[in-house]
């Protein structure tokens, strides 16, 4: 409950500073000069939403760390950490309204690319349910981009540090199933480890899920990476919040 | 009640708090008070919470803090230092932010927050986003925060820090009406606002306890505390004045032309001085009691076993 109080807070002071209306505006205009210039949706003749839905990943990279980087390091300059650690919150709970809050926003903004759904049905007769499970997946990962980026601004004071840092960290996660990545192990390393690598990418989970294929291993890596980041968060603000 | 034994709070190599031991009941309006870097502000966090102990302990209420911490944050209202607020937010969804979060609901979350903005006499400024408020505002929002549950133990740092005058005074004013059978610690440098508010004194200094009583034994220390104060309008005979029973000193401030006259440890000096001075007709045109310098008492303990 005290959570849910706490993501309020978070999510009323993104619309009190333009953040989130910056967010979903560059979320918007990038993810449709994604899907009409790079990912040729007209050409390809097809009614579906997978041009639009493989950038995600890459849009992601960028725009989640920039909203994220905010949440802990502002609370430690500001010094309003303090006030927060010494209500009588948990630092879990605290933790959690702060990702209910920005998670939302990530929502909203894909809510509102609905307009391309309704262009492709209007174009043609898509499968819908492949889109609505292509976006529950998108919104998946975001939450995990979103766990991470939340941790690491948890590591400092600046927002700057917070910011380099998350998009270092997902750029990791994100290639980690690339071409490049691979091929760097693939001379030393065993197929079990090549395979490890491999399956730690958010693209290898993802692009499954572009094309409509909710696959449980799928949900529960992104649930789990989410989780875990989430918990790392907790640990690192308890040892860290009066530096 | 609070008690607290033998805490100690290490940076690194530095000894922010070293073995501080004190006792604190329901009634006492305590006044944390020390140089910059004591360990006032660092005792405090831990107190509230926000920091863990190295070593020692701190009992509240019969409960340890670090380990029943979210229950004693219910009972506590913390004013951190320097009042960090939600900039971002009005004044009046800051208080509902706090309210919701210290769970109060309904009828009691609407009085609560009628009663503290009448308090803190904030209804001005309730839509006005905090950020663009003066500091004088914001130690005040940060004060109603605290207060905003009605705690049993309020901990306020430097509450009247960077404040004018008439805010200072409406700050104390405000401290002194929440205090009934309420524990209340406020850290300060403003010796005077000790002897204002507070009941009790606790000098901290290198993070040790140099001075634990009432803010009348701390004037007691002072040398000036009973000293009595002459000036004279025209030159006269003032040899004899130190040879009156019970004065030790006599010393003269050459610009001024005052002499303050020191009393011998416990002894009270106004009956013979003033006798002296009817006796022998003396010009005296001011003639004041001291009731001790605190500013000296404060150096005194803490350069002297600081060095």
């Amino acid at each position: 409950m005290r959570s849910l109080t706490i993501a309020r807070r978070e999510f009323g002071s993104f619309f009190a500073t333009p953040i989130a209306y910056v967010y979903i505006a560059i979320f918007l205009v990038l993810s449709g000069v994604c899907t009409f210039f790079m990912g040729d949706f007209y050409a390809r003749g097809q009614a579906d939403l997978l041009p639009f839905f493989e950038f995600h990943p890459w849009l992601y990279l960028f725009l989640v760390p920039a909203i994220a980087m905010r949440s802990w390091a502002e609370e430690k300059k500001s010094g309003t950490i303090e006030l927060l650690m010494t209500l009588p919150v948990s630092t879990t709970q605290t933790v959690i309204g702060k990702f209910l809050a920005c998670w939302t926003i990530l929502g909203l903004a894909l809510l509102m690319t609905t307009p391309l759904w309704l262009t492709v049905n209007y174009l043609g007769s898509p499968d819908n349910g492949i889109i609505v499970a292509a976006y529950i997946g998108t919104w998946l990962m975001s939450g995990a981009f979103l766990a991470i980026s939340q941790c690491l601004s948890a590591v400092s004071r600046s927002q700057v540090v917070a910011f380099v840092l998350s998009v270092v960290v997902c750029f990791i996660f994100v290639v980690s199933g690339s071409d490049i990545v691979i091929d760097a192990f693939k001379n030393w390393a065993n197929n079990l480890v090549v395979d490890t690598v491999a399956s730690f990418s958010f693209l290898t989970h993802f692009d499954a899920m572009a094309k409509g294929v909710l696959a449980a291993s799928d949900v529960a890596y992104f649930v789990l990476v989410t989780a875990s980041w989430l918990f790392a968060s907790v640990i690192i603000i308890d040892e860290n919040k009066a530096d | 009640m609070i008690v607290v034994d033998n805490l100690s709070r290490h940076f690194h190599r530095l000894k922010a708090v070293d073995e501080l031991s004190f006792t604190i009941k329901p009634g006492e309006i305590v006044g944390f008070l020390g140089p910059n870097g004591a360990g006032k502000s660092t005792t405090m966090k831990m107190l509230t919470g926000f920091l863990e102990p190295t070593s020692g302990s701190i009992e509240i209420n019969g409960q340890n803090m670090p380990g029943d911490a979210k229950a004693l944050q219910e009972v506590i209202g913390y004013l951190p230092e320097g009042a960090p607020l939600y900039g971002d937010m009005t004044v009046f969804q800051f208080l509902c932010f706090i309210a919701g979060v210290r769970g109060l609901k309904g009828k009691r979350r609407k009085a609560r927050l009628q009663n503290v903005i009448e308090q803190v006499e904030l209804h001005d400024v309730l839509n006005r986003q905090i950020d663009k408020l003066s500091k004088g505002f914001r130690h005040r929002i940060g004060l109603a925060q605290a207060i905003i549950h009605d705690p049993d133990i309020l901990i306020l740092d430097e509450p009247t820090d960077g404040l004018d005058p008439n805010q200072k005074h409406e700050v104390r004013e405000l401290i002194k009406k929440l205090s009934k059978e309420k524990i209340v610690i406020i850290s300060t440098h403003i010796l005077e606002e000790v002897s204002a508010v507070c009941n009790r004194a606790l000098i901290i200094h290198e993070g040790k306890k140099l001075f634990d009583g009432t803010p009348y034994e701390l004037q007691c220390r002072s040398r000036y505390h009973q000293a009595i104060t002459l000036h004279f309008s025209y030159a006269a005979d003032i040899s004899g004045l130190a040879e009156i029973d019970g004065v030790e000193e006599m010393e003269i401030d050459r610009e001024t032309g005052d002499i303050t006259l020191f009393p011998e440890p416990g002894k009270l000096i106004m009956a013979p001085v003033t006798e002296h001075v009817s006796h022998f007709r003396l010009p005296v045109d001011k003639f004041t009691i001291e009731t001790g310098r605190l500013d000296d008492v404060f150096r005194e303990i803490t350069i002297g076993k600081g060095a």
